[in-house]
């Protein structure tokens, strides 16, 4: 198509001036949007707050709407590790293990007053990892023992306005090392 | 000795083919690890590795109140929260002679039949998602929410109420209760010919479970296998016919019992099951004292009799049992708590060998495994 013939040439004219940062903003804001959309969560569930992760992807509360749509079971194909339960010591390798194997990018979210600090087994027990953050990075905290769905829905909406604030160059491990 | 326990002993060999489910596997239902020794496809042994979520609680215990511990025993089966916590309240209202009010007594059977209700609703969603029927999870999670619905409207929570402690109740029910009792056992009455539509006579279904996974009563008895998993192998042995606690001998209900022993007996006995509750839970909101008590008199800080106590229940899963030594303080010096699921657990590589590795999953699957319980 000739210059001449494009109707809206003014758009082109401003990307020729700005040289291709526009162009690129606007791909980085469609791949922000694209991706903030179509989180798929592993199926990792320790303990009580499991049920309610499966509830919150039942008919009642039904997070498919908001593009979590299936359940993975490798991490290899999942996007978010949802850490729905308490963590101890004896789990931790296969957790840490179970996020490296996921692909970038990929976001953390701790469900659950356990998975947060420990919660009730937070005192006088020898085995409970307090907090999930000891062993991976997380992105977003969701109170509650256990929280409920509406609560996992709000964490999750919660990721989703990270993931779009966010640098795509900028991921979850990148972070990390930046710390 | 009983011979299935003499022939559980598995002899390794090292050149073993063997493969781990688990602790992250969709079917295991939590984090229980089996390592499972293969020839092709056939299963030649399971062994099941524990210890994923131990979380010490019976050693918490020990730091904690009587009225306090109530709210870690939620934790440990949390799809059967209220019969769990009324456990370690009936075993200190047993041991300090308190006599919990009438009204009391019946709440607490509803809840307990509505916890099992619930509590077979997951199974019976995440059973049929094992064998890849996935509308199972569906309609169950959607039926399962009515019952939520009246307990988030009583105790202002879904799963963990904490709602039973010793002597009582925490507080009273809503106004709502028993009307919202009814109106459930009217709908769910009307839904249950549709699971039996969709699941119980479906010709795959069956296929994948009758013949599969024969538990005998002997393994029954020497496994110590409660709850519907031993019922279905025809070993009676319902806490509430054998020894009723609360309002059970009070209440006419007839304990199911398969004797088959295999997955679909397993699966036939908590559907039966699911009927019997709602039978009791007519005859609990007809007899329902009216009134405002709900609990007795009761100091903050409970202390025990120097002794040792123990106190059985049935849980949707099995026989739950709790034993206690007091040293005459306010905490107990030792808490120990059978959890059904532990027993249950230990029968995988009997049932599960010489079938294939699918078979496992539907075994597995059948016996209702909350691993949580069994770690504690």
């Amino acid at each position: 198509m000739k210059n001449e013939d494009f109707k809206d040439n003014q758009t082109l004219e401003d990307l020729k001036e700005l040289g291709d940062s526009v162009f690129l903003t606007t791909v980085k804001d469609l791949l922000k949007w694209g991706r903030s959309n179509s989180i798929w969560p592993l199926t990792f569930a320790t303990s009580c707050c499991g049920i309610e992760m499966m509830a919150a992807g039942a008919p009642r509360f039904d997070f498919a709407r908001f593009g979590v749509e299936v359940y993975r079971a490798t991490p290899r194909q999942a996007d978010v590790i949802v850490v729905a339960g308490t963590i101890v010591r004896k789990m931790v390798p296969v957790l840490k293990r179970l996020y490296d194997q996921m692909a970038e990018p990929k976001y953390v979210i701790a469900m659950g007053a356990c998975a947060v600090s420990g919660g009730p087994f937070m005192y006088n027990t020898y085995s409970v990892v307090r907090g999930v953050d000891h062993v991976i990075p997380v992105d977003v905290y969701i109170p509650g023992c256990p929280p409920r769905p509406e609560a996992l829905l709000y964490g999750i909406m919660q990721l989703q306005r990270k993931i779009k604030a966010e640098a795509p160059a900028l991921r979850t491990s990148e972070k990390n090392n930046k710390k | 000795m009983s011979k299935d326990v003499v022939t559980n002993i598995i002899l390794r060999d090292d050149e073993d083919y063997i493969i781990n489910m688990g602790p992250q596997h969709p079917s295991t239902h939590g984090v229980l690890r089996l390592e499972v020794c293969l020839n092709g496809e056939t299963v030649k042994y399971v062994v099941p590795h524990i210890g994923y979520i131990h979380r010490g609680i019976e050693k918490m215990c020990e730091y904690d109140t009587y009225k306090q511990i109530i709210h870690l025993t939620d934790r440990m089966d949390y799809l059967s929260a209220h019969m769990n916590n009324e456990a370690v309240s009936l075993l200190v209202e047993n041991a300090l002679g308190i006599e919990v009010p009438e009204r009391v007594k019946y709440i607490r059977a509803a809840l307990n039949e509505l916890n099992r209700i619930a509590s077979h609703h997951l199974w019976w969603s995440a059973f049929g998602m094992d064998l890849g029927a996935l509308t199972t999870f569906f309609y169950g999670l959607r039926d399962r929410e009515k019952i939520l619905d009246i307990f988030d409207e009583s105790f202002g929570s879904r799963l963990l109420h904490s709602f039973v402690t010793p002597g009582g109740l925490m507080h009273d029910v809503h106004p709502n209760f028993r009307k919202n009792i009814m109106e459930f056992v009217k709908y769910f009455r009307k839904k249950l010919p549709e699971y039996k539509k969709l699941l119980t006579d479906n010709i795959i279904f069956q296929n994948r479970t009758k013949g599969i996974g024969v538990m005998t009563k002997e393994t029954a008895i020497a496994f110590g296998v409660t709850g519907p998993s031993g019922r279905g192998s025809g070993f009676s042995c319902d806490v509430r016919k054998i020894a009723p606690y609360g309002i059970y001998d009070q209440l006419e209900f007839n304990e199911v019992l398969y004797t088959n022993g295999d997955s679909f007996d397993r699966y036939m006995v908590r559907m039966d099951e699911m009927v019997e509750s709602m039978n009791l839970l007519e005859q609990i909101v007809d007899k329902m004292p009216e009134g405002t008590e709900f609990t007795a008199k009761m100091k903050p800080i409970v202390k025990l009799p120097e002794g040792e106590y123990f106190q059985r229940v049935e849980t949707a899963r099995g026989e739950l049992d709790v034993f206690v030594v007091s040293d005459g303080k306010k905490h107990p010096y030792r808490m120990r708590f059978r959890s059904p699921n532990f027993s249950n657990m230990f029968t995988l590589n009997i049932l599960g060998r010489g079938l294939k590795i699918a078979d496992l999953v539907a075994i597995s699957g059948s016996l209702d495994l909350v691993i949580p319980d069994i770690d504690r």
